[in-house]
């Protein structure tokens, strides 16, 4: 049984049909990467399973239908870096840090993940007391991550994390992400515009087009098929 | 030329208005409490305050003396917010600012004419919470209950800032205030810290009352009110979204006010509070965001 | 919907609205009439705090003090200058306009809470201001026109002759506010939908949009201001008649500002037919939650009551379900 599963989920923003009918899983420890031009339903099937978008249909996760609320979504383990990051630009990056793991109980567990997430990311070690809207877009892609593992979830929900990034930065943020996928276990749902790098580092992928899967299949697969890549990934 | 005991007087007078500028300063944090969290201003925050009192007063007719009922009226005060919140203000939760803000006004209505028919229209008067004593400091007399006011409102707004610093929930409310949508990605209750918002407010606004009441002598359902105007205007004097300048502009206003009354007869009491305004607004004319408030940055 | 099948199902209703007025007199009791005469004047300051609210997105907290202004023109003019009543109304309305324009100086540089504070600053100082300077208003007093200048106060002594017609004082009034309210609604009309009105809405949409496309956005508060004063002087003025030609600083105490605010958004913001219901609402609410119980504070928990509920009931206001209802209407023509 996969870890998350989206069955016939449409959604739509007045009268803007946004998704129209979704079928997407992620399986447990896999990387999915959801690719597609712009306003194809990318960003809008993150929301939909973080429920900050109304949506029909229906989202399983581990077992059991999600429910509408994003807060809700946060407890129940799934992690949602939105585009633009979503840090709080005018807290320190302890505190954002500190957000991150707040629906979590176990107190010496927050510490050591704290810890660690200081130690993978020495910068923010460094900017501690800075406010995190001082910081690089790098540096706050780093905080984004850092407080989304803080929640320490089973699911991470990445939307466009190589947008306004420099190469280089870009580069060391997915080998971050593979490197917890690999350690530690962890699910990821990556959208992105960067077709070529989202599946270079991603083992299947979906590709979206007008709110509708056009293409699925594995990674490998779909970098192999020279028509798929003309059509929709445009390279 | 200005003796010396006419400085003693002075100092008399401005540490009069600091009292009184405690009790604004307390009722202007719990604007800014809830101005931060939802956006708009309490209309009803000074009579909320004036029923927390007279629930006060009713237990001080009961029996207890001043403190325990004070710190009764306080807690009760902070479930009351909590449940108001919910009963009224979350139904409006997406509506747009303005109808937020006639809502507070019709609970305003509400709560002023609920405690005149609960409680009848006579004046009431309560014990004094501090000694009525004076303390010589330095060959000047100040009154005990001034120094005692004082204290107790800086108190209050310190615990509250801990609070808002120091603590896990603090952190998730502040969150909440500054991004919403960012605060229930991480699983915060967004709607729930803004109950816990008016909660504090009102639990602090309570503090207010029943600082201002007992000096006043007598006082009935309205007494709140000019304190309400104050708190507003030492609010929006320091930047609305600035509890540390709602603190600063209050104090400054209760000095001001005193000193003007004091010392400049023509003024009198009805222009007073006209005088007062037209000082903020000239304040208002060069910062426009408050004394310490941040400039908008406005978007197209 | 074309714009000719827009401007004629405008012209349909305000026929309607027109007949509504005429006629409504012969089913109501003298008492009522004069209670729906308050309720005119509360609609055509309501009017004005519209266009400056609704349209030009400018609070105001002090527009029960630009009544004031306009009912003390009136009571002044018509004391002791020897003005008939009647002709000081449009006077009344220039004279608040003024203080409208001064008002909205400050709105060139504040902007949401900081000029609502500005604005109610104005409504706190004026019974203060009224009080102080009593040799032109009376002081705490007021000034009744039935003892200074009964003879000129129209309908005073008894029925009014119009056109041939004896009509009954309250009937009068009735029709003069309401009469005037309709006027000055359909001027209202005209001035949203012209070049004014678009610069209003820009001003109100963004600031920063609208003056980047060169409107000077200033000019265009202060006007709004100066209009909105306008109506609220012209309202103001009329009180002045329906309260038996008397006005004193406690009519217009802050509290009337309020009203006029709550009364604006329970009617529904940017809705002409919105603000008469709101202005109903202000008028006849109060005294029907004094029927309910005269208990000591028993009306205002009712008419609060009521507030919260048609807000937590209908968020854009009653003018929001008017349109609903007729949206249909005129979308099938």
């Amino acid at each position: 049984m996969p870890l998350l599963e989206l069955r016939g989920v449409a959604a739509r923003y007045g009268p803007l049909q946004a998704l129209r009918g979704i079928d997407l899983s992620v399986g447990e420890s896999e990387i999915v990467a959801v690719l597609g031009a712009n306003g194809a339903g990318k960003t809008t099937t993150l929301r939909a399973i973080s429920a900050t978008v109304k949506t029909s249909g229906e989202v399983v996760f581990a077992g059991e239908r999600l429910p509408g609320r994003p807060e809700a979504v946060a407890r129940a383990g799934i992690a949602h870096v939105p585009e633009g990051r979503g840090t709080f630009a005018q807290l320190s990056v302890d505190e954002n840090l500190r957000l991150g793991a707040h629906v979590r109980r176990d107190r010496a567990g927050v510490k050591a993940d704290y810890d660690r997430a200081l130690e993978r990311f020495p910068i923010l070690a460094e900017r501690r007391r800075q406010a995190a809207g001082t910081l690089s877009g790098g540096e706050q892609q780093q905080l984004a991550l850092a407080r989304a593992l803080m929640q320490r979830p089973r699911l991470l929900l990445l939307d466009e994390p190589s947008l306004g990034l420099a190469p280089r930065v870009v580069a060391d943020f997915f080998r971050v992400v593979a490197e917890l996928n690999e350690q530690e276990g962890l699910s990821v749902l990556v959208v992105e515009q960067n077709a070529r790098l989202a599946l270079a580092s991603s083992s299947r992928a979906y590709v979206l087009e007008v709110g509708r899967v056009a293409v699925a299949g594995a990674s490998a697969e779909l970098q192999r098929h020279e028509s798929v890549r003309r059509s929709y990934l445009g390279y | 030329m200005v003796g010396a005991a006419d400085w003693a007087g002075v100092a008399q007078q401005v540490v009069a208005g600091l009292s009184s500028g405690g009790t604004y300063a307390t009722l202007a944090v719990a604007l800014v409490l809830i101005y931060r969290a939802t956006g708009v201003v309490n209309f009803a925050q000074g009579e909320l305050a004036m029923f927390s009192t007279f629930v006060a007063w009713t237990l001080t007719q009961h029996g207890f003396s001043y403190w325990p009922a004070f710190a009764l009226t306080v807690a009760a005060s902070f479930g009351g917010g909590i449940a108001l919140e919910r009963v009224v203000i979350r139904p409006v939760e997406r509506a747009s600012v303005l109808t937020v803000a006639i809502v507070t006004i019709g609970v305003f209505f509400v709560v002023n004419g609920a405690a005149f028919w609960i409680w009848s229209p006579q004046v009431k008067s309560m014990p004094n919470a501090f000694s009525t004593r004076p303390i010589r400091i330095a060959g000047v007399a100040f009154s005990i209950s001034d120094l005692g006011i004082i204290g107790v409102s800086l108190l209050a707004v310190l615990l509250l800032w801990f609070f808002f610093r120091f603590t896990k929930l603090g952190l998730a409310m502040r969150a909440a205030a500054l991004n919403p949508e960012s605060s229930r990605l991480t699983g915060i209750r967004v709607s729930w810290m803004i109950a816990l918002g008016w909660g504090l407010a009102t639990a602090l606004g309570a503090v207010a009352g029943l600082m201002a009441a007992p000096p006043l002598g007598s006082f009935d359902q309205n007494f709140m009110q000019p304190i309400l105007l104050y708190a507003f205007a030492g609010a929006v004097l320091g930047g609305i979204d600035s509890a540390l300048g709602a603190v600063v502009g209050s104090l400054a206003l209760g000095v001001f006010l005193n000193l003007l009354g004091t010392y400049v007869s023509w003024v009198g009491t009805d222009l007073r509070q006209a005088a007062a305004l037209a000082v903020i607004l000239g304040v208002l004319l060069v910062r426009p965001a408050g004394l310490f408030g941040q400039a908008l940055v406005r978007r197209v | 919907m074309s714009r000719v099948v827009r401007i004629a199902a405008g012209l349909v209703a305000a026929a309607a609205a027109v007949a509504l007025v005429l006629v409504l007199p012969h089913w109501l009791s003298d008492a009522r009439a004069a209670e729906f005469a308050r309720a005119g004047c509360f609609f055509i300051a309501i009017l004005g705090l519209n266009l400056l609210t609704g349209y030009t997105g400018q609070i105001s907290l002090g527009h029960g003090a630009l009544m004031a202004v306009g009912a003390y023109t009136t009571a002044i003019l018509t004391a002791n200058h020897g003005f008939r009543d009647l002709w000081t109304i449009p006077l009344a309305g220039l004279v608040a306009m003024g203080a409208g324009f001064l008002l909205g100086l400050p709105a060139r540089r504040l902007s949401g809470l900081y000029l609502a504070l500005a604005t109610f600053a104005f409504a706190v100082a004026m019974p203060a201001l009224l009080k102080r300077f009593s040799g032109l208003t009376g002081g705490s007093q007021g000034i009744n026109l039935f003892d200074k200048a009964l003879t000129r106060s129209t309908g005073a002594l008894g029925p009014v002759h119009v056109l041939g017609r004896t009509v009954a004082t309250n009937d009068f009034l009735y029709y003069l506010t309401w009469g005037t309210g309709l006027v000055l609604a359909a001027a209202a009309w005209v001035l949203v939908r012209g070049r004014v009105g678009r610069a209003f809405r820009a001003v109100r949409d963004s600031e920063v949009a609208a003056a980047s496309s060169g409107i000077n956005t200033g000019f265009y508060k202060m006007l709004a201001f100066g209009i909105s004063g306008f109506y609220a002087g012209v309202g103001g003025s009329l009180f002045v008649l329906v309260s038996n030609w008397f006005v004193s600083p406690t009519t217009f105490a802050f509290d009337k500002s309020l009203l006029l605010v709550v009364g604006a958004v329970v009617g529904g913001l940017g809705s002409l037919a919105g603000m008469a219901l709101g202005a109903l609402f202000i008028q006849f609410v109060p005294s029907w939650a004094g029927n309910v119980s005269n208990a000591p504070g028993a009306p205002s928990v009712f008419f609060g009551a009521a507030i919260v509920l048609v807000m937590i009931l209908l968020p854009s206001g009653l003018g929001g379900v008017l349109r609903k209802l007729t949206e249909p209407l005129t979308t099938r023509l």
